[in-house]
């Protein structure tokens, strides 16, 4: 039996805001019957002010499938697009006191059902690229989904990503690959192994450190996302970078920006902090 | 609120005159039953009257009972001692359809190098016999079929399975841990050289378990250690629990002698008024031949482990094969195995009675459950032009 919070129970047991609105401006749509879990969400949204005025759900799926999806719509009212756009599965989460670890992908069905309604009211075509790269196929999930989840929820193992995006919980052939793009996710904290010299940089030196790590570590990563960024600016501690591609309105941007300065603190030894152009 | 129990499949309540027989077990008749003196030895004796009773019940001799710790002890157990007792044999056969305990071990052999055919079952989750015949071959070191499905209640011809392995010389190894207590088993007709029962799913406590191995049947011990269980199975003996146990069996022989046509009557009836009240239901497995006290209902375009949770909300206890349920993200391997479809998986709900069930319980599911699929359709992106369509029949109806 999951051990589940008295908020999950209640909106499971009474959802709030089942069924679809009426006239909806956008519908986002994740899972399916197959999966086990699928979500349609839709939203009524205020074009002066690019407010959600209404929002709905049908969900096929377990108690937290339910309950994450009836808060989801109880988050979203009332917020603009832009500010709805910033909401992660962690948000989903922590309304509901906590999910079981493996019931996450409850919550980040949540958020991909938003970011698809979102996506679709926008006019931006789907996020997912030709020449993307499904890494599970028994549940369909691709490597920037892998990645993406990885990163933001600081994701360390397998079992993990299986219990956020039910990658590997199939048959289980793709695990190889699921453990090499941890590997890959997280090189960064392994290569700080290295006898780093923390100590007494100088200004040069700092300066081509983090140009180095801001190329060979931290690019390569945001590109795989079909992002990028550049190196603007150092000055001082302030490290001064602009995002590029999707990172730009990546709703995860911050995150992205949090990750490079925990970095550039950690091989630096100094209290470095990033800002956006 | 009181407990509506209806997963006897998953264990079964303790029955009162078991607890009464092991109590003093607890107490004063503590003894070892290996001592010397008389306090210990005493149990001795009454151990063996319990297996006495456990052989009764399966129609076995008592000295071909051994006592282990819980089913899959014995389905490990009796896989090992064949293939450690055939070491030139690289080949197991089993089903699609096993228990996990016949299942991951078949894969731990498989990767120790052993060759294991898995079995198809069909659509009804009967058994396909010709596969069963073109797999074997002169490599193959035991076939192991369970008696019944644990999520169906599907039973499986072992008596027809068991000689035709006979004839070939094929060491055959039956998990009958759904079966014993619930329908008749004969070991004097059966052509079965090993059987697996555990304690629990007959109303016996957890942590007992036994392995039937027919005489002259080569095996290897699992546990190696005392001289316990004639030296088969090492570990001080759980008086309680096979005191419990041998009782537990006693009283399945009587029951199945009266009859087990009410338990099964009390199972139709619910299903009969479910598939009724809920349309898009559908039983999943061969209903002419299964388990009297089991049933798996698909509920189309809900999730069943949702289901479940409102039926807590009553006290109503139950199982499902939906992947949220399964501790994987997988739905049921046994329904997979049978193919049913997708939308009806992982709304399936096993329904698995006792004696202790009364009448009024099944009413009371009756009554609450088809409100709880209709509300739960109603939250479902899927079936929406069906469930419209429930929806004006219900309304047709009221009118």
């Amino acid at each position: 039996m999951w051990e589940y919070t008295d908020k999950v129970k209640e909106y499971f047991l009474k959802p709030k805001n089942v069924g679809e609105v009426e006239n909806a401006d956008a519908v986002g749509e994740v899972g399916s019957i197959i999966c086990g879990d699928a979500l349609k969400l839709s939203l009524k949204v205020d074009k002066e002010t690019n407010r959600i005025v209404d929002a709905k759900f049908q969900t096929f799926g377990c108690a937290s499938a339910i309950a994450s999806s009836s808060v989801l719509t109880e988050i979203v009212k009332g917020k603009t697009l832009d500010e709805a756009s910033k909401i992660t599965n962690q948000d989903i989460a922590e309304y509901l006191g906590g999910l079981p670890d493996e019931k996450m992908h409850c919550s980040v069905m949540g958020m991909e059902a938003l970011e698809d309604a979102i996506n679709k009211y926008r006019g931006v075509k789907k996020v997912t690229r030709p020449e993307e790269n499904i890494i599970c196929k028994c549940f369909d999930v691709s490597e920037e989904k892998i990645r993406r989840t990885a990163i933001e929820n600081n994701l360390k193992t397998v079992e993990d990503i299986t219990h956020y995006t039910k990658a590997g919980g199939g048959c289980g052939m793709c695990i190889p690959e699921i453990e090499q793009i941890l590997k890959e996710v997280w090189s960064i904290t392994e290569i700080k192994e290295r006898p780093v010299e923390k100590k007494k940089l100088t200004n040069i030196q700092r300066m081509a450190l983090i140009q180095d790590v801001l190329e060979r570590e931290i690019r390569p990563k945001l590109k795989a996302d079909g992002g990028d960024l550049d190196l603007i600016d150092i000055d001082g501690s302030r490290v001064i970078v602009g995002l590029r591609g999707m990172c730009v309105d990546c709703p995860s941007g911050g995150m992205t920006i949090k990750g490079i300065e925990e970095r550039l603190k950690d091989v630096t030894g100094q209290n470095i902090t990033v800002v956006t152009e | 609120m009181k407990t509506i129990y209806l997963d006897n499949n998953a264990t079964t309540q303790v029955a009162p005159e078991v607890v009464e027989a092991m109590l003093p077990y607890f107490t004063e008749l503590y003894g070892n039953a290996s001592s010397m003196h008389t306090f210990g030895g005493q149990i001795h004796g009454r151990i063996e009257v319990a297996r006495a009773q456990v052989a009764e019940l399966i129609g076995a001799e008592p000295d071909e009972i051994i006592f282990t710790g819980c089913g899959s002890e014995s389905d490990n157990t009796a896989l090992m001692s064949a293939v450690e007792c055939n070491p030139a044999k690289r080949h197991v056969i089993t089903t699609r359809v096993e228990h996990s305990a016949i299942l991951n071990f078949c894969k731990h052999l498989a990767g120790k190098g052993y060759r294991v055919t898995y079995l198809p079952v069909d659509t009804l989750g009967r058994l396909n016999m010709d596969a069963l015949l073109e797999s074997i071959d002169d490599q193959t070191a035991v076939v192991s079929i369970m008696c019944a499905n644990n999520e169906t209640g599907v039973i499986f011809p072992i008596e027809e399975i068991g000689k035709m392995l006979r004839a070939r010389g094929i060491l055959f190894h039956v998990d009958a841990v759904q079966a014993a207590g619930k329908i008749p088993i004969n070991l004097k007709e059966l052509p079965v050289d090993m059987i697996s029962l555990s304690g629990h799913k007959l109303h016996a406590p957890k942590g007992i378990g036994v392995l039937y191995v027919r005489k002259g049947t080569r095996f290897c011990p699992y546990l190696i250690g005392g001289h316990q269980e004639r030296g088969r199975r090492a570990g001080t003996e759980n008086v309680a629990s096979i005191i419990g146990l041998g009782k537990a069996c006693e009283m399945a022989k009587k029951e199945i002698a009266w009859g087990t046509a009410p338990l099964a009557a009390l199972r139709d009836k619910l299903e009969a008024a479910l598939l009724k009240s809920c349309p898009d239901a559908v039983v999943n497995g061969d209903r002419e031949n299964r388990l009297p006290n089991t049933t798996s209902i698909s509920f189309e375009y809900v999730e069943g482990e949702a289901i479940l949770l409102r039926l807590n909300e009553y006290g109503i206890c139950a199982s499902s094969g939906s992947a949220c349920t399964s501790g994987s993200l997988q739905p049921s391997h046994v329904l997979r195995a049978m193919g049913i479809p997708y939308t009806a998986v992982h709304g399936s709900v096993r329904f698995s009675l006792s004696s202790y069930n009364r009448q009024s319980e099944i009413d009371r599911v009756i009554e609450v459950l088809p409100p709880i699929i209709k509300e739960l359709r109603s939250y479902s992106p899927f079936g929406r032009d069906k469930f419209e369509q429930y929806c004006r029949i219900d309304a047709a109806r009221a009118d």
